[in-house]
């Protein structure tokens, strides 16, 4: 196959049809595509528009508690003997993870647009408590959809999305996941076309929704890499993100694309193993189709029907992810390596143990990784790894995993 | 070139009535079955008919066409087999027009020159990809005109007089009006809007319009009909499917039958649609 010459800078796409490359793009309904074409004309009127970065700048701040803090892991460092690494501090935000910042952006433009109700979809939770505390901070009534197997091992966001005043519907079709929620909030978009407002949670979907979650999500990396400046005076070695759909990882990787020494490492959820198909490690063992409006790696069969795949973590139970990731996987600029449920939960317990910190589950997949590497690496290199979530949702599935009950 | 949709729809033109369209989902509940169901359509008065093409994902239906699409694939419905059902059926009709009603992935995967190729080799004359809008139509509905085959596409009540060209520039066959903002098997809108939107795509294009979703009964389509050139049918005929198969997914009549009675009537809905706006 023709690899794609090797670009100037690798932060220039999607291009103008909502391209990265093959991927991405605008693969949805008749219905959707007038509301998708004018989310993007008021995208497009913002995204340089000062005054609304300044209002978002002053909700990150004083609202979700921005920026996050670049916090040297003493403990994992010493037990681990390697390089030296760095959790960016993600869980610390509002709603304990990087969802608020996508939904803090996407909320102001609800706003700007005129709409009157918005729904979302949730895998983990994380995200549908983030868009419902938006919305109660706004004013918006919020639909979220959740599978109904996520509704079960997440109970603790559940009650958070409901308390905070959003209705929660479980969506009982395929496994009842990640994948099943945003078919439903789909179908719901395209029935609530006058008024609603599609808060999607990751960097995929249709144009323009991959380049403007992810544009919401870069304050990660931008104050990522202005940190280690300050406290090291010098780039990190390896960065390293937990891919589902890919938002936290984007938000990280972006702003150091173009800083070509900086070794980039997305963490897919390897599940029980990629032999089977009790994984969701679309990057690694599927391959390019078209779902949800965008067209990107994909768990599937050979007549083209989406498999539901298998993770530990609900957050990265999907079988797609977002159109750039497979960009950048093609590109080669970065590698995207698998990681089991057995690994990330001995990372969970790991750091919970030397550093005082619970991860979410999600997360524990990228600390997995750098478990592995760190140890093999010099002692002066560093290592900065997504802390994209709190694991306080998580400690149900834990504890059943590791035969205990809370 | 003129395909089969075009002389069904010019001989339906020259005889006064709209055209009866009817959906099915190839492979549901099996192969044989879906295969008696598609035979039975022209014969109890079905002008044309729409295979679905069954997707795991299938993000613009409702729950009916959704669960026919999983009692299909549960069934080993794949693409491969869909064509060969359309290839079947062909053997003893050269006259019905087939249209494959469904959504891109599986044709990607299948490889499109490989599909266009098979479709007009197994007699499919157009094609309605529900997840293809006009700012993708480099990647089929441009190779599918080349090869002769009828690409359809669905305007809804979203689509306004500014981008209607748009989304009739490679058109052909006819225009598929979406009556709702929705998935399919929603309740029937309006029909005085019906007509109007109707009446505003006409302005913009020769082509027949077709108007689905919601249309149920004989009498709806009676209504319908007496504005479009044709009326599609989906929901209410994968639910006469449904309707005769047990907890367990076995047959407690024939689902053939049971079909056939249904696209009877509407067949006479849409034959005094014409009669009744005359009166």
């Amino acid at each position: 196959m023709d690899q794609p010459a090797t670009p100037n800078s690798f932060r220039t796409g999607p291009d103008e049809q909502g391209m990265f490359g093959i991927f991405g793009g605008r693969f949805v309904a008749e219905t959707l595509m007038p509301l998708i074409l004018d989310l993007e004309r008021h995208w497009n009127e913002v995204k340089n528009d000062p005054d609304f970065k300044a209002e978002l700048t002053n909700l990150s701040t004083h609202y979700a508690g921005r920026p996050s803090k670049l916090y040297f892991a003493e403990g994992l460092t010493k037990h681990l003997g390697g390089a030296k690494v760095y959790f960016k501090r993600e869980d610390l935000n509002h709603t304990g993870s990087h969802k608020i910042n996508n939904c803090l952006g996407q909320i102001l433009l609800a706003k700007r647009m005129g709409k009157k109700r918005i729904i979302a979809e949730t895998g983990a939770g994380q995200h549908g408590v983030a868009a419902a505390t938006v919305a109660a901070r706004f004013g918006f009534p919020c639909v979220v959809y959740m599978g109904a197997t996520d509704v079960a091992r997440q109970s603790p966001n559940v009650f958070r999305m409901k308390l905070l005043g959003a209705e929660v519907r479980p969506v009982t079709a395929g496994h009842g996941t990640l994948k099943d929620a945003m078919n439903e909030a789909l179908r719901d978009w395209v029935t609530n076309v006058e008024d609603t407002y599609y808060l999607i949670g990751t960097a995929a979907g249709p144009h323009p929704y991959p380049e403007l979650v992810r544009d919401f999500q870069s304050v990660i990396g931008i104050e990522a890499r202005a940190q280690i400046l300050e406290q090291e005076g010098r780039l990190p070695d390896t960065i390293i993100a937990a891919v589902g759909g890919g938002s936290n990882a984007i938000g990280l990787f972006h702003p150091f694309l173009d800083d070509k020494d900086v070794r980039i490492i997305g963490i897919e959820a390897g599940g029980r193993g990629l032999d089977g198909i009790e994984h969701c490690a679309s990057m690694n063992a599927g391959a390019p189709g078209v779902l949800h409006g965008n067209r990107t790696y994909l768990l599937q069969n050979a007549d083209g029907q989406i498999l539901d795949g298998h993770s530990i973590s609900a957050g990265l139970d999907y079988p797609g992810v977002g159109p750039e990731h497979s960009w950048l996987r093609d590109s080669g600029r970065v590698e995207y390596v698998p990681i089991l449920d057995d690994e990330a939960l001995e990372a969970f317990k790991l750091t919970t143990r030397v550093e005082g910190i619970i991860p979410a589950l999600e997360s524990a997949h990228a600390i997995a990784h750098a478990v592995k590497i760190v140890p093999a690496m010099d002692k002066d290199q560093i290592v900065i790894v997504n802390l994209s979530g709190r694991g306080d949702k998580d400690v149900h599935t834990v504890a059943s995993m590791l035969g205990m009950e809370i | 070139m003129v395909t089969r949709i075009d002389r069904r729809m010019a001989k339906l033109k020259a005889e006064g009535r709209p055209a009866l369209v009817t959906y099915f989902m190839s492979g549901d509940p099996d192969y044989d079955t879906a295969l008696s169901i598609m035979k039975a359509l022209p014969k109890a008065g079905a002008d044309i008919i729409e295979m679905g093409m069954p997707f795991s994902d299938p993000m613009a239906d409702g729950p009916a066409i959704q669960a026919a699409g999983l009692r299909a694939l549960k069934g080993g419905q794949t693409l491969v087999k869909t064509l060969q059902m359309a290839a079947d059926f062909r053997a003893g009709d050269n006259e019905t027009p087939i249209v494959l009603m469904g959504y891109y992935n599986p044709i990607y995967i299948y490889g499109v020159d490989r599909f266009l190729k098979d479709a007009i080799a197994s007699g499919i004359d157009g094609l309605i990809v529900v997840d293809l809008p006009p700012e993708m139509d480099e990647e089929l509905c441009i190779p599918a005109l080349k090869a002769g085959i009828n690409f359809i596409r669905l305007a809804t009540p979203t689509t306004d007089d500014k981008r209607l060209p748009k989304v009739l520039q490679n058109t052909s066959g006819f225009v598929y009006y979406v009556s709702m903002t929705g998935i399919t098997g929603s309740a029937l809108a309006d029909t005085g809007k019906v007509a109007a939107a109707v009446k505003r795509i006409k302005g913009h294009t020769d082509l027949p319009v077709c108007v689905g979703f919601g249309v149920k009964t004989a009498e709806q389509a009676r209504i319908i009909g007496a504005n479009a050139d044709g009326v599609v049918v989906g929901t209410a005929i994968v639910n006469a499917v449904a309707n005769v198969l047990g907890p367990k997914g076995e047959k407690t009549a024939d689902p053939a039958e049971a079909v056939a009675t249904l696209v009877s009537g509407l067949s006479q809905g849409v034959r005094s649609a014409r009669l009744a706006a005359a009166e």
